[in-house]
């Protein structure tokens, strides 16, 4: 029971994670129409770039603050130099250009900081463990992870529902063509949303670098889970985003902790842990794979 | 009387608080033009797209030829033999007018898993579409003329071509005279009325002047609904009809 | 005419190669030239459903895994002489290995195309993606394949007459069923099958509208494409004598998508320039820096912004030969 409780934090902890990233790329994918696979590299760079001034400094806010401006600063050269070119482009093309970005990021960082992964420290006030759950001891970082990961999702609803931006974003996802006709500096809206959301992929990245090493390549790794996120809630949808997030996080997370355990029962243990590995990994795209068979447009579908 | 070709009862579709179609009913006969008229928003296209098979009703039948089509999917209704051109035509940007053509041919010809023999030197196909071409009277020149570089009523006119491949029973005209200029309106208003006599058509339209050069029954729709039916003359008396449409249209 | 002249002096000098690196005294050459084949002829597959199809597949590299992978599981039962499942013997005759992957591949395509298919656009992108990702971790949990470090094949395939140890004779297997591959798919493209999946990528309402239902074409074009991966990966695993989950990477997928659309997307030997310029680009790159990929990447972006086309578009300005 303890386990389970502290694997569904994982899940949760997981899931407000993929939430961060997947926020983003859902309302790019909405509004601009893009496909962004170079969404991965901005969280890698958030990462790399709180875990480079947090060695630097020592100071957990600096630190915070480097990462957010390395990622919004690359994600606004991102979105003048590329994919504002890609907008009117079929997905076809936003994919390779994208898939081109991510050689050029990885490679970029190994340039810069190394193929080794870097470990960054927890802020010192966060090193200890709580029990929230009366027996269940549970790392107070991965809290507060959990904890900013929902306050950012309770910020983007009232952003989204109950300001003249939200009501924009809203009305750019479902009805393209009306905000155009509106007259709204539709190059402006993109530039925000794109920054928001490369804002949002680096706190996420940031968070990573003491639970996860920060290395080249970490972006593909969690990005392509973030997909299955996006689709599974609906391409478009923040909702859908956050349902989809959750759901993925922990239905993932269960079936690392508990499907190994059930093999070894059939399999000797180094095979059981192997295929336990291995099939706990492929979960999540079925998952994906059954969602789409019964609602083809995800969950949650923001396009009518 | 005879069979009707196409049978609508009691049609109804709701797009949330909006009755699109609004329990519809009215039949199309062998051989004749009925066509449909209604102000903007009267719900047309939704209608047409029911017809053919892009859009679920929410409650009613469709009948052609006798059977029940309501659930069937568009291919299938094109297979019995409905033919459908699109208010903005859709054609194959990057082919020839001849290449369209031919593959319409091919499509009514039987399944297409054929892998080996050329399809672009088939006379099997080229001999009919020619023919086609020559039907709706679209210029020898143009034949190879990509799409792309063809002007609106050539298109409108290849496409007639391609649906008359697939030697329907009915033709469902979405708005043929759309886009198109005085002189070319004229022309298609010939070119369809040449085909009178075989296969019966349903004719959405907003040039007046092409309605009643050419149907033999009028249908008016407002808000979904159906509210007269008759031969031209009846429908110009009609003071409901005036009301809601004429009028509007003559202002 | 002209065309047909290019392409005899292409293929003149594709066949003469061995002997040019043997001239030049570059004894990797032939080897180098043999992995070129093998993702061209991925990269022509996929061609088949992107560039005639529009089905934007980002999972084709798992179709090339399966055809690898056909031959290393067939191989390692045949050293061990124990039938898989206690049924089926190993093999380590080409002519059983390549059709059986071509068979593998084509069966996991069927049933990947089936349920993917039912979606479109980004939807689409993505399930193919998920789809590969499965079946990549499934083959890395695999331990009695390898798992995650892989398989070594440690003879090459036999084929009656040849000897496959000689890379020359590899290369000229590879050439030769490649050509096969490639005319096969020249004459699908133009035959009415291929009429109507053009039609397909073009305008699918219009398609309906004449009475066909795209579904089923889709479907067997999605499982063609399958098959011809399936082979091009039963021939690299023959040249590589190791497969690993990395041949069904989604890298892998992106790199055979990349390698489509720089030679030029929905012609027949566009990916065969386009596998020659990837491959020549990072050969190139590689000797300038280790760096190489920080070149690679924006070369990419530019040739998908600017590039309209593709090599094969520049290829055939050059020859005079309009295209539509």
């Amino acid at each position: 029971m303890a386990l389970l409780a502290e694997q569904l934090l994982n899940g949760l902890q997981l899931g407000v994670m993929l939430f961060l990233l997947a926020a983003g790329l859902t309302l790019v994918f909405g509004i601009m129409g893009v496909i962004n696979l170079a969404h991965g590299s901005l969280y890698m760079v958030g990462a790399f770039g709180a875990a480079v001034v947090a060695q630097a400094t020592g100071s957990w806010w600096l630190a915070l603050l480097g990462g957010l401006l390395a990622a919004g600063v690359t994600g606004m050269v991102m979105e003048l130099v590329v994919l504002r070119r890609l907008y009117a482009r079929d997905h076809l093309d936003q994919v390779l250009a994208t898939f081109g970005l991510i050689l050029f990021f990885n490679q970029l960082m190994v340039l810069l900081f190394g193929r080794q992964p870097r470990f960054v420290a927890l802020p010192a006030w966060f090193t200890g463990s709580v029990e929230i759950i009366p027996g269940v001891p549970y790392p107070s970082y991965r809290l507060l992870i959990i904890a900013v990961g929902l306050a950012v999702a309770g910020g983007l609803y009232l952003l989204i529902q109950r300001t003249r931006i939200g009501m924009l974003v809203r009305a750019g996802a479902t009805h393209r063509e009306m905000v155009r006709a509106l007259g709204v500096d539709i190059r402006l809206l993109y530039t925000l949303v794109f920054g928001l959301g490369a804002l949002l992929a680096g706190l996420a990245g940031i968070m990573a670098g003491p639970v996860f090493n920060v290395q080249v390549g970490m972006g593909e790794q969690i990005l392509i889970q973030t997909f299955v996120v996006v689709v599974i809630g609906g391409i478009g949808s923040v909702r859908g985003a956050l349902f989809g997030a959750l759901l993925v996080g922990v239905v993932d997370t269960l079936l690392r902790g508990f499907v190994p355990g059930l093999l070894r029962g059939v399999l000797d243990a180094s095979q059981a842990d192997a295929l336990g590995a291995a099939l706990s990994s492929m979960g999540v795209y079925v998952l994906m794979a059954l969602v789409l068979l019964i609602k083809p447009r995800g969950i949650f579908p923001a396009h009518a | 009387m005879a069979e009707p070709i196409l049978e609508i009862a009691g049609l109804v579709k709701r797009f949330g608080g909006l009755t699109a179609t609004d329990h519809l009913s009215l039949d199309v006969r062998p051989g004749e033009i009925h066509a449909l008229i209604g102000p903007n928003g009267a719900g047309k296209s939704t209608l047409i797209g029911q017809l053919v098979g892009e859009i679920a009703p929410d409650a009613g039948t469709v009948r052609f030829l006798g059977q029940d089509v309501t659930r069937a999917s568009v291919p299938a209704r094109v297979k019995m033999g409905l033919g459908r051109s699109f208010q903005i035509v859709q054609l194959l940007d990057e082919e020839t007018a001849l290449a369209n053509v031919a593959l319409a041919v091919q499509a009514h010809a039987g399944h297409s898993f054929r892998f080996w023999r050329r399809a672009d030197r088939d006379e099997r196909l080229l001999a009919p579409a020619r023919a086609l071409l020559d039907q709706v009277d679209f210029p020898e020149p143009r034949r190879a003329a990509r799409v792309a570089d063809m002007s609106a009523g050539e298109r409108k006119v290849l496409e007639l071509a391609m649906v008359l491949a697939g030697a329907p029973r009915l033709l469902l005209l979405d708005e043929p005279m759309a886009g198109l200029g005085a002189s070319e309106s004229i022309r298609m208003t010939d070119t369809l009325r040449a085909l009178k006599g075989g296969p019966a058509m349903l004719l959405v339209e907003h040039d007046m002047d092409a309605v009643f050069a050419l149907a033999d029954r009028i249908t008016v729709l407002v808000y979904g609904r159906a509210i007269a039916t008759g031969t031209a003359a009846e429908i110009r008396a009609n003071p409901a009809v005036q009301e809601a449409y004429l009028a509007e249209e003559g202002a | 005419m002209r065309e047909k002249i290019a392409l005899a002096i292409l293929f003149a000098a594709a066949v003469a190669l061995p002997f040019l690196m043997r001239a030049l005294d570059l004894p990797g050459g032939t080897g180098v030239a043999t992995s070129i084949l093998c993702l061209a002829f991925a990269a022509s597959s996929l061609n088949l459903i992107i560039g005639h199809g529009g089905m934007i597949s980002f999972g084709h590299a798992a179709y090339y895994g399966i055809g690898a992978y056909t031959v290393g599981i067939l191989w390692e039962h045949f050293r061990q002489q124990e039938p898989i499942f206690g049924l089926i013997p190993g093999t380590d005759q080409l002519l059983i290995t390549l059709p059986a992957a071509m068979l593998m591949a084509g069966l996991a395509a069927a049933v990947i195309g089936a349920l993917s298919l039912r979606t479109s656009g980004v939807q689409f992108i993505m399930i193919t993606l998920a789809f590969a990702q499965m079946l990549f971790f499934l083959f890395v949990g695999l331990k009695a394949y390898g798992g995650d470090d892989g398989m070594t094949i440690r003879r090459r395939n036999a084929v009656p007459g040849l000897d496959l140890r000689d890379i020359d004779q590899l290369y000229w297997l590879v050439l030769g069923v490649l050509c096969a591959w490639l005319f096969l798919q020249w004459r699908i493209v133009g035959s009415r099958f291929g009429r109507v999946l053009e039609g397909i990528r073009q305008n699918e309402r219009r398609m309906r509208a004449i009475g066909i239902s795209p579904y089923p074409y889709k479907l067997a074009a999605f499982v063609i494409a399958g098959m011809g991966a399936g082979a091009a990966g039963a021939l690299m695993a023959n040249y590589m004598r190791f497969v690993s989950p990395d041949i069904m990477s989604w890298q892998k997928s992106g790199e055979i998508m990349v390698v489509v659309i720089l030679g030029g997307i929905g012609t027949l030997l566009g990916p065969v320039l386009g596998a020659i310029a990837l491959q020549g680009l990072e050969f190139f790159l590689g000797g300038l820096t280790e760096h190489w990929a920080i070149i690679l990447g924006p070369i990419l972006v530019v040739v998908v912004l600017f590039g309209r086309g593709g090599i094969m578009a520049l290829v055939n300005r050059l020859l005079g030969v309009r295209r539509g």
